[in-house]
């Protein structure tokens, strides 16, 4: 009893010290990697490489004054910084490490995840309307329609590894991928393009960070926010990446497969080259507009995320090189079909000048 | 672990969690400079004098997305405890189920067509 009860005590205290410097190193990665992607040399001052960087950070943030517009809602705007992290953090308890680190070994644990990563866009809401800032609410309104809209085929996509392992356990979805990770299986492939860029959108990161469109609407939600609070902010985007990475190695990647030291530091680099990827994106993409945000979730990602359902009930029901061979060319076929279908170049509004020339 | 004692961890864990992003909010209270002002504390809007209210009501297109998004949100829960058991019920099951989406694919088409999918 005392000995479960100092374990459970133990990794809760390790997953929420070590999840915030998690996300300061995040910080100073993502700042070099965008640098050199930029051609610049990044943080290099403040300790070897730049490495202090992360800690000077968090004493200027500490230091700076927290001003708070006048007429706002004080205590949302508070509330806000604070709901927006805990989430996150409870997204670190449901991840498996290894096949006995685990804090929270749920037997719905992949449910739940899903369940728990959606309730941020609700803190988004709260800063916004605390905030009572027009660019807030703009960008608050435009990031819950963004995550109700990739949600979905999220979630779809998700569904496929249930049917094939018959486990929402996460430990067990590992287990399931002895043979051969699910990346190499065509519903597999196909499910890991879709809850990646689903779940780049629900992290709120380029090219979907149309939230914040600093160049649009001046941070979105975040616009009255300063100092300690608006850190949090960027705590909870970096740890729901980190937590979205350590995800899809789990799910698709075959998370540390044998165990032990070695399985943990593979894990740790399949979610590392996620995280890479990620920040890749935001350095060589421009964002969305908001109309083909939008589009592209409902008219080309849930028929693609309904396709992937029936290839996994393919290749589940017809096993050998048949199945494969089927499922594959289905969701080839709907992925032509949706875009093609979508990206057909059809004149949708003449503009104005042009009209008044006729 | 059961799982009733797991949920009760994850409530306690909540609960500490939320000392994580509290603390060092509340600590900046103390450190953090202090000095208000009645130009400082309007609400930001690119250096312009604040104009009207931001509190309105919103576009109607943001509830359509909204109506659509629960309809496939409550198919997602039908959808996870079917793929739980989804070998041993075999192809029954799967007609079921794919009825079941057949039905929703219809709804999305129509949706598509009468242009609710359009972001204007």
């Amino acid at each position: 009893m005392i000995d479960t009860l100092v374990s459970i005590i133990l990794r809760a205290v390790l997953i929420l010290a070590l999840a915030p410097v998690g996300m300061m190193y995040l910080t100073w990665l993502e700042r070099k990697v965008i640098a050199r992607i930029q051609d610049r040399i990044g943080p290099n001052r403040v300790g070897p490489y730049g490495l202090l960087q992360p800690l000077a950070d968090g004493i200027k943030m500490l230091t700076k004054e927290d001003t708070i517009p006048d007429g706002a809602d004080r205590f949302c705007h508070f509330l806000a910084p604070v709901l927006v992290v805990v989430p996150s953090l409870i997204l670190f308890a449901l991840l498996p490490f290894g096949p006995r680190w685990v804090a929270a070994p749920l037997t719905t644990g992949l449910l739940f995840f899903v369940a728990v990563g959606s309730v941020g866009t609700l803190a988004l809401f709260a800063a916004a309307w605390g905030s009572r800032n027009k660019f807030a609410l703009l960008g608050a309104a435009r990031s819950a329609a963004q995550l109700i809209a990739y949600e979905v085929p999220m979630v779809l996509s998700l569904a496929a590894v249930p049917m094939v392992t018959g486990s929402l356990n996460l430990v067990q979805i590992v287990r399931a991928q002895g043979n051969g990770w699910f990346l190499w299986t065509p519903w597999g492939a196909a499910g890991f393009m879709l809850v990646m860029t689903a779940g780049l959108a629900e992290v709120n990161r380029t090219p979907f960070d149309l939230a914040e469109a600093e160049s649009e609407i001046i941070g979105g939600f975040h616009t009255e926010y300063s100092g300690m609070k608006f850190a949090m902010f960027y705590m909870a985007e970096f740890l729901s990446m980190l937590a979205l990475s350590l995800l899809l190695s789990i799910l698709f990647l075959g998370g540390w497969q044998n165990g032990g030291m070695v399985g943990l530091i593979a894990l740790a680099a399949k979610a590392f080259l996620l995280v890479f990827v990620m920040i890749w994106i935001r350095g060589t993409w421009p964002r969305f507009r908001i109309d083909q945000l939008m589009g592209f979730a409902w008219k080309v990602l849930i028929p693609l995320a309904l396709a992937d359902l029936a290839a996994a009930a393919l290749w589940v029901l017809m096993p050998g090189w048949k199945g494969s061979v089927l499922s594959a060319l289905l969701l080839a076929a709907v992925f032509l079909g949706m875009t093609q279908l979508w990206l057909r170049p059809v004149p949708r509004l003449t503009t104005h000048w042009l009209e008044e020339e006729r | 672990m059961s799982d009733r004692l797991t949920y009760l961890f994850l409530g306690c864990f909540t609960l500490a969690a939320v000392a994580v992003p509290a603390m060092p909010i509340i600590l900046a209270r103390f450190v953090a400079p202090k000095k208000p002002g009645p130009i400082k504390n309007q609400v930001y809007e690119c250096g312009m004098e604040t104009e009207g209210d931001a509190w309105i009501q919103f576009r109607i297109q943001y509830y359509v997305f909204a109506i659509l998004f629960v309809v496939f949100d409550v198919e997602a829960l039908f959808l996870f405890p079917w793929a739980v058991v989804f070998r041993s019920l075999g192809l029954a099951g799967l007609a079921a189920m794919g009825l079941f989406l057949l039905v929703l694919l219809v709804g999305l088409i129509y949706a598509w067509q009468e242009g609710m999918l359009e972001w204007e």
